[in-house]
């Protein structure tokens, strides 16, 4: 697949009040870039603009790929709530992309990335079977079933338990590998695990922050993981 | 709403604990049985006072007659009862089916196309606050003594409930879904078909519910105004020879008629409501 950047450049506004002004936001091509911002500082406003979803907001700049070629039918989108259809099984959840535009499901296609996220045996049963961990995962095997270049993950896994949330970050940093995927979150220490780069977006506008020279995905646990996600805890609350 | 707010609740559930364990059914049983019981006493007491008022004031049976006389004429007019109550359940069945799909279509009409909407919508709301049982009579007179009138009495009572409880219900979809499918580039008619109107089946449930309540009001007043059958017919005819107990089995049959529909059309929404959750 071929690696596609994303920049965002510009201003918008709700009604006359302003969200964010002279925004640039730049994905880095292939790997992870994380926006990190409290609640309601209209991170997932840009996630939203890019993704071509309605944001009730006005917006004045520019949107583009690296290859000039539109963003449209190439971007696929996964939110905080898993989103399953609850009358549908797993396969039929992972499947409803190609149901919903009238093309046929490839069967072999769902199996494997059902069990790519390690679902495999949980394949016939229905959302409300499932805990909320494995109902994530159904949601990114969905979102992989896309098949998409660039991917945006509107905080997918604050919702989950700690334990489930780091398995979760792994799973979707391996299969999501080699995808452009901007994910927005309000958590510093999973900015510093998941991001090749890291904006922090405020009050003042968005700022990119130096990030350690490993490539993410981080270990857990280890000391510049956590040095990391301290400085972006400490610029979090200076923001 | 439920797929997206229960989000957070279904966090913690093991897996397989959605369904009761199956020797769970025993309690639930009993409880039946139980609240079947106090039915049966509740509606034993009734009679009883009932049969009680009639001796003690010595009514006469052209003004109340006893629930003993009325049940023992329901038994001597078993036949002609039951000849009256098909056709009355041929009405009412097939008003039901037929206002249902012709509501349910003109939801999925209106919820599709925002020029329908625009241009029927209001119309529809006049026509609801035209009393229905103002045009039985003209209903009549066009479409004769026969069962035709009484079906489309039905048809339209049921009509505008199915239709605007099912259309709410398609305006209703969550938001997420709308987004997910956008981003998806679904199709408008895949995404109806797909996603808003299986989302909009509890709302479509709860608009049978209230059609099951109508469509036997609808039949009947059909049936006074002029027929040549069926239940209403049957109790106008013996009210007007002061055959009170006939009047009163037919009324009774009648109620449980409603009831069992009622209950019927509760199940068949019950499961399919269940299936979609």
């Amino acid at each position: 697949m071929t690696e596609v950047g994303v920049v965002l450049e510009g201003s918008a506004r709700l009604d006359a009040t302003p969200l964010f002004s002279d925004v640039r936001l730049e994905l880095a091509p292939g790997g992870w870039t994380c926006l990190l911002g409290p609640s309601g500082c209209g991170k997932s406003t840009i996630l939203r603009l890019i993704a071509g979803l309605d944001t009730g907001a006005r917006f004045d700049g520019t949107l583009c790929a690296s290859d000039a070629s539109p963003l449209e039918g190439r971007v696929a989108y996964m939110a905080q709530e898993d989103l399953l259809l609850p009358w549908l099984d797993v396969a039929g959840n992972v499947a409803v992309g190609a149901r919903l535009r009238g093309e046929p499901i490839p069967p072999e296609r769902v199996n494997h990335v059902i069990g790519e996220v390690g679902l495999g045996p949980h394949a016939r049963k229905r959302p409300g079977q499932l805990s909320g961990g494995q109902r994530q995962r159904v949601a990114l095997a969905r979102t992989l079933m896309e098949d998409r270049p660039v991917v945006l993950l509107d905080e997918p896994f604050s919702a989950l338990d700690a334990r489930t949330r780091a398995e979760m970050q792994e799973v979707a940093a391996r299969t999501l590998a080699g995808r452009t995927a901007l994910l927005v979150t309000h958590d510093p220490a999973e900015a510093a695990r998941m991001g090749d780069r890291v904006y922090l977006m405020g009050a003042g506008g968005v700022e990119e922050i130096a990030v350690p020279p490993t490539r993410a995905i981080r270990t857990l646990g280890a000391a510049e993981t956590l040095t990391f996600g301290a400085e972006l805890m400490a610029r979090l609350r200076a923001a | 709403m439920s797929g997206a707010r229960q989000t957070d609740a279904r966090q913690e559930r093991p897996e397989g604990a959605s369904s009761p364990p199956a020797g769970a059914r025993g309690p639930v049983t009993s409880g039946v049985i139980r609240r079947m019981g106090k039915a049966a006493l509740v509606t034993a007491g009734i009679l009883a006072m009932w049969e009680g008022l009639v001796r003690a004031f010595d009514l006469p049976p052209f003004i109340l007659p006893g629930p003993v006389r009325v049940g023992a004429t329901l038994i001597e007019n078993a036949g002609l009862i039951a000849y009256h109550t098909g056709i009355t359940a041929v009405e009412v069945g097939l008003g039901l089916l037929i206002g249902a799909l012709l509501g349910a279509g003109t939801a999925i009409g209106l919820a599709l196309s925002p020029v329908a909407r625009a241009a029927i919508q209001p119309a529809l709301i006049v026509t609801q606050a035209l009393p229905v049982f103002a045009l039985a009579p003209i209903l009549t007179l066009w479409l004769g003594y026969g069962m035709a009138s009484k079906v489309l009495m039905a048809v339209l009572i049921i009509y505008f409930p199915v239709a605007s409880a099912f259309f709410d219900g398609l305006m209703r979809t969550p938001k997420g879904w709308l987004d997910l499918a956008q981003s998806m580039g679904a199709t408008p008619r895949q995404l109806m078909w797909r996603v808003r109107i299986p989302a909009a089946v509890p709302a479509l449930a709860s608009g049978l519910r209230l059609a099951a309540v109508y469509a036997p009001i609808g039949a009947v007043i059909g049936e006074w105004v002029g027929a040549a059958g069926g239940l209403g017919y049957l109790m106008l005819l013996a009210n007007g020879r002061a055959k009170t107990d006939l009047m009163f089995a037919a009324l009774i049959v009648l109620a449980a008629m409603a009831v069992l529909l009622y209950k019927a059309v509760g199940e068949v929404c019950d499961r399919i409501t269940a299936r979609m959750e």
